[in-house]
Order: C-alpha cells, then sequence, then structure tokens
C-alpha cells in the first residue's frame, strides 16, 4: 500500500513537531484552526458588533454613542415594522405549507421506474440552482402589468377582463412573491423527499396492501411516519432560508408598494444602507434572532423526540 | 406496481408530473424567448392583437451584443466565476479538515464544536450584513473581490462541515486502524487514506459551495460599489435599471447567460449535487 512506504520512509525521522500530531488533541485542534479563524473573525465578530451597533445612534460616517434599548423602543413603535413582522411569518407560514405538500406529491410522482426520470429529475432542480435574483427577473417580466404572459393567458382562459396590476397592489404583489418562493423551493423538498421516500422498504407498502390497507392509508399510515426525520430537517434549513429571506423581495418589490411588502431583511437593508441608518438597521436584523433562535430550538428538540421514538 | 389502468397511470401521475414540469421550466423559457425577440415586439402590450407570447418569427441577438458593447457583463462574468472557485477553494480546505476532526477524533469539546457549527450553518447572511460591512470597510477590503471571498466562506464553511461530517462518519474506522498498525501516521493516514475515499463527498460539497456562492446576493450588493468589481447577480440588478426603467431584453439575456457557467457545471455532476443536496439535510 502507497501509505506503508510513505509512512516508513517518513517513519525514520519523525520531527517532533509531527508527532505531537499524533496526539488526537493536538490533530484536532490544528484541523480546526481554520475555521474557527474564519468563522470567529466573520460571523461571531460581526454578531458582537452588530448588538453594540443596534445599542448605538451610528449612522454612515458617524460613529454615534451609546443610547441603549432605544432603536428598539423604535422599531417597537413603527408601524411599517409591525407590517414588516406580520408579512414575514405570513410569508414564512404559506410558502412553507405549499412548498411540503407540492414537494411530496412530486416526491411521490417521482418514486417511481419510469423512463427519462433521470432527466426528469434533472430538469426539475433547475429552479433551486439558477441564482435566484436571475430567475426572479424573468418572474418579475411575467408579472409585469403592461406585458405580462400571465394576464395574456388569463384572459385567453377566460378569466379576467382587465389587466391585473401584480406588483402594484400590496396583497397582490405578495402573493406573487409568495408563488415565486413556492416554485424555487418544491424542487428542493422534492428531491430531498424524494431520497427519503427510497430509503423506505416497498415491502412494508406491500404488507400494508396485504392487509387491505387502501393507497391513502398506506401513505398515511406507512410512508408520512417513516418520512418524517427527513421532512423536519427539510422544513427547518427551509423556514430559516424563507425567514431571513432578502432577494425575491428586494427583486420585486424593494419592499413597496408603499412599504407593505417588506420582510426582515429588506427593511433592515432599506434603513441601514438605503437610507445610512445603521444602528436601526441592524437592530431590525437582529430583531429576527430571537425568532430564529426559538425556531431552530424548537424544531430541534421536536427531532430529537421524533427520533428517539 | 399497484398502479392499474393506463387511464388512471395518466390521470393520477402522467399529467401532474407534466403539469409541474411545465411550471417549473416555463420561467426559463421565457428567459430565452426574451433574449432572442426584437424590442419591437418586446414592449408590445399583452392585450395588443398581435401579442405572441411563445415564439418570435424575427430572432435577434441584439440583446446579446448590447450586454457585451455597453455593460461589464463579461468582467461580472470573471469576477463571479473568480470569487466563486477561490471560496469553494477556502471552504473546502476548511470544511474537510473540520469535519475530518469532527468526525473522527476524539477531543474535548467536540459535542459542543459540532453543535456550534451546525448553528453557524443555520445563521442568515441577512442576519449580519450591517455590522459584517463596516467590519469589512475597517479591514480596508470594501469594493474588492476579497471581501466576498472572505466572507462566503462563513456560510461555505458549516455546510462544507456538516456534509464532511457525514461522509467521513460513514467510512469504517478499520480503514484507518490498517494504516496505522502498518505504521502510518495519524495525519498520514488522513491524508492519503480517508480523505481520497471521501472524494465523492469533498466533489458534492464544491459543486454545491459554488453553486451557492455564485447564487449569493447580498454581501456582493453591500460591499461592492463600483461596476467593474461586480459580480453578475448585482450587475445586472443595478446596471440594466435605470432609475424606472428596465432593459428588458439585456437583462434577460444577461440573465440567461449568467445562469449558463452554473447550469453547465450542474449538469456535469448532477448526481454528486443530488447527493451533496439530500447529504445535507440528514442529521
Amino acid at each position: 500500500m502507497a501509505a506503508t512506504t510513505l509512512a516508513t520512509a517518513e517513519g525514520k525521522r519523525p520531527s517532533a513537531r509531527l508527532r505531537r500530531l499524533e496526539d488526537e488533541r493536538w490533530l484536532a485542534l490544528v484541523l480546526l484552526t481554520p475555521t474557527a479563524v474564519l468563522l470567529g473573525l466573520f460571523i461571531a465578530y460581526p454578531f458582537v458588533e452588530g448588538v453594540l451597533l443596534s445599542l448605538s445612534s451610528a449612522r454612515v460616517g458617524d460613529p454615534g454613542q451609546f443610547v441603549g434599548l432605544k432603536n428598539f423602543y423604535k422599531i417597537w413603535n413603527d408601524s411599517i415594522f409591525h407590517t414588516t413582522v406580520w408579512n414575514t411569518f405570513w410569508y414564512t407560514g404559506v410558502t412553507t405549507v405549499f412548498k411540503l405538500a407540492l414537494g411530496l406529491w412530486l416526491a411521490l410522482l417521482l418514486n417511481r421506474h419510469f423512463r427519462g426520470k433521470a432527466i426528469i429529475r434533472a430538469f426539475i432542480l433547475l429552479p433551486f440552482i439558477i441564482p435566484t435574483v436571475l430567475s426572479t427577473f424573468a418572474w418579475k417580466w411575467m408579472f409585469d402589468p403592461t406585458f405580462s404572459v400571465i394576464n395574456w393567458t388569463l384572459f385567453q382562459l377566460g378569466l379576467i377582463t382587465t389587466r391585473i396590476n401584480w406588483l402594484g397592489d400590496p396583497d397582490l404583489a405578495m402573493t406573487s412573491i409568495i408563488v415565486i418562493n413556492i416554485w424555487r423551493g418544491v424542487p428542493f423538498f422534492a428531491i430531498t423527499l424524494l431520497a427519503g421516500l427510497q430509503t423506505i422498504s416497498p415491502e412494508l407498502h406491500e404488507a400494508a396492501a396485504i392487509d387491505g390497507a387502501r393507497p391513502w392509508a398506506r401513505f398515511w399510515h406507512v410512508t408520512w411516519p417513516l418520512l418524517m426525520p427527513v421532512t423536519l430537517v427539510v422544513v427547518l434549513f427551509s423556514v430559516i432560508q424563507t425567514f431571513a429571506d432578502f432577494q425575491l423581495v428586494y427583486v420585486m418589490t424593494g419592499g413597496g408598494p408603499a412599504n407593505a411588502t417588506h420582510l426582515f431583511a429588506t427593511y433592515a437593508y432599506q434603513l441601514g444602507i438605503g437610507t445610512g441608518l445603521l444602528s436601526e438597521g441592524a437592530a431590525i436584523s437582529l430583531a429576527m434572532f430571537p425568532f430564529l433562535f426559538i425556531i431552530v430550538v424548537a424544531q430541534l428538540l421536536y427531532i430529537r423526540r421524533v427520533e428517539t421514538r | 406496481m399497484i398502479e392499474g389502468a393506463l387511464w388512471r397511470r395518466w390521470v393520477f401521475y402522467n399529467i401532474p408530473l407534466i403539469l409541474f414540469v411545465f411550471v417549473l421550466l416555463f420561467p426559463f423559457y421565457w428567459m430565452i424567448i426574451t433574449t432572442f425577440r426584437p424590442d419591437g415586439e418586446l414592449y408590445r402590450p399583452w392585450n395588443a392583437v398581435n401579442y405572441m407570447p411563445f415564439w418570435t418569427n424575427n430572432p435577434t441577438i441584439e440583446h446579446i451584443l448590447y450586454l457585451f458593447e455597453e455593460t461589464n457583463f463579461m468582467r461580472w462574468m470573471l469576477n463571479t466565476m473568480m470569487i466563486a472557485f477561490v471560496s469553494t477553494i477556502i471552504s473546502l480546505f476548511c470544511g474537510v479538515l473540520a469535519g475530518y476532526a469532527l468526525a473522527r477524533l476524539n477531543f474535548p469539546y467536540a459535542g459542543g464544536l459540532g453543535t456550534a457549527i451546525f448553528v453557524t450553518y443555520l445563521v442568515p447572511q441577512t442576519l449580519l450584513f450591517i455590522p459584517l460591512a463596516e467590519i469589512i470597510r475597517n479591514f480596508q477590503l470594501g469594493d474588492t473581490p476579497w471581501s466576498l471571498i472572505l466572507t462566503y466562506p462563513t456560510f461555505l464553511i458549516p455546510f462544507c462541515t456538516w456534509l464532511m461530517m457525514g461522509y467521513f462518519k460513514a467510512i469504517p474506522k478499520e480503514l484507518e486502524e490498517c494504516a496505522r498498525i502498518d505504521g502510518a501516521s495519524r495525519w498520514k493516514a488522513m491524508l492519503y487514506i480517508v480523505i481520497p475515499v471521501a472524494v465523492p463527498g469533498i466533489l458534492s460539497s464544491g459543486i454545491i459551495a459554488f453553486t451557492l456562492s455564485w447564487n449569493e446576493f447580498i454581501y456582493a450588493l453591500v460591499f461592492l460599489s463600483s461596476p467593474d468589481q461586480k459580480t453578475v447577480p448585482v450587475g445586472v440588478t443595478s446596471e440594466l435599471i435605470r432609475g424606472d426603467v428596465f432593459f428588458w431584453g439585456p437583462l434577460m439575456a444577461g440573465a440567461l447567460l449568467g445562469s449558463i457557467p452554473v447550469a453547465i457545471v450542474y449538469s456535469f455532476f448532477v448526481e454528486h449535487y443530488v447527493s451533496g443536496l439530500t447529504g445535507s439535510v440528514k442529521g
């Protein structure tokens, strides 16, 4: 074996430093150092910095001073922030339900043997791998009130008689954004759930079928419980990504019309970078943290419970 | 199979599947058709009599030419490619080493560190972009590719580490022990025995990391300002929209061409991509 020759060649005079790597603790320390440095410098440090920033009155070009919880008090009474919080929860909740339902349906459709399955699976993932901003522009163009192909289609089908101003009306704009998020997320759900489905032994289904279970009962009592661990993790990732989403809203509406479609991230961007109120922007970003923290802890506890059952 | 008659197969499987594929792929078709549509047809209202959504009889490459002649598109492509490539390499290096340590070595606080990595895996970029922008400025990295090359690993390393831990855990301990009995030192065994076996995992993490960096938007939007430093998503957004005017032709051409490198990488490594994706959600 190659390693043997290498080892004997090296083994003649191992330097003191290399010998130290024989100790698992030293080796682990060395192996983890690059990661610790980068994550410390660009995650832990910014986090502390962000907390300090949110407690100050900093603006662009003005370091400001410590003002305590004033920024948080201000956003607490800010009606746009209230809309933002509501939007974020609505957006996350609705898209997650649809992504899970449609993704699971698509996964079940794909969990069979048929010709062209590999190609279809490869193509289905495209919405997920193509850069979000770029595909969102295609959607924005499709939703353009004057040139919309969607309006044309609905009109041809006789469903509408006048144009629909998709991005000009707050509710419709939010709905459009939700549709695009679902479109982008379904492939991820489908492919990961498909992998989960493939680990379920077909014998279980056959046994249930022999016992007289109808397809719906087989799904509900065999597939769904066995798929639960994978489902939970997929949902966890999706919820966090959706909750903290920025790109979709930034491209589609920029938070408009009249600040009606902001999410945490876009509102933080508008205040922090757009108008230069760094401290308030940082406070809005950080306001996501407790929500994210609760979501993560709740999901992790639930996952642990399901896994130990 | 338990599927039954032909009509049932169509109603319950084939037609829904066709609908899914149609909806999932239609925006890309729209991107392509818009790229090649002349302006005269492009700006024809949807209720005009001669609105022809799905085809064009006068294909043109003027939008693509505009992109290369009037904007820095080529530069953005090279920037994005370089940034994605270097940050992927850095993240793989860190992620493979850290993944190995966390999956296969016994040391104090191993469990705690594993959890810490998982938590950073869940930190979204939008949580820290404002303080990070300040830090980037203080480090004098603003408006340089380094601002992204060094910050992208913050979301790529946790991902790579997590994925690699899964792959490393699946490699039997005996493999390493054999080499150790033959006299290989611990780090030689890691470098020449364990890591080569984990190459499929490294490839998967690398491909996903590459597509993730290509997709990243908010850091690039905030950290970069001059037109020739931008990445494709930011350049397309900021240079092809002037005020309220959208240059839809070049915009769609940019979206199409900007997607091609990712699509090519993906098409070569579909299986690795899928196995990485499914590996990333395993607890």
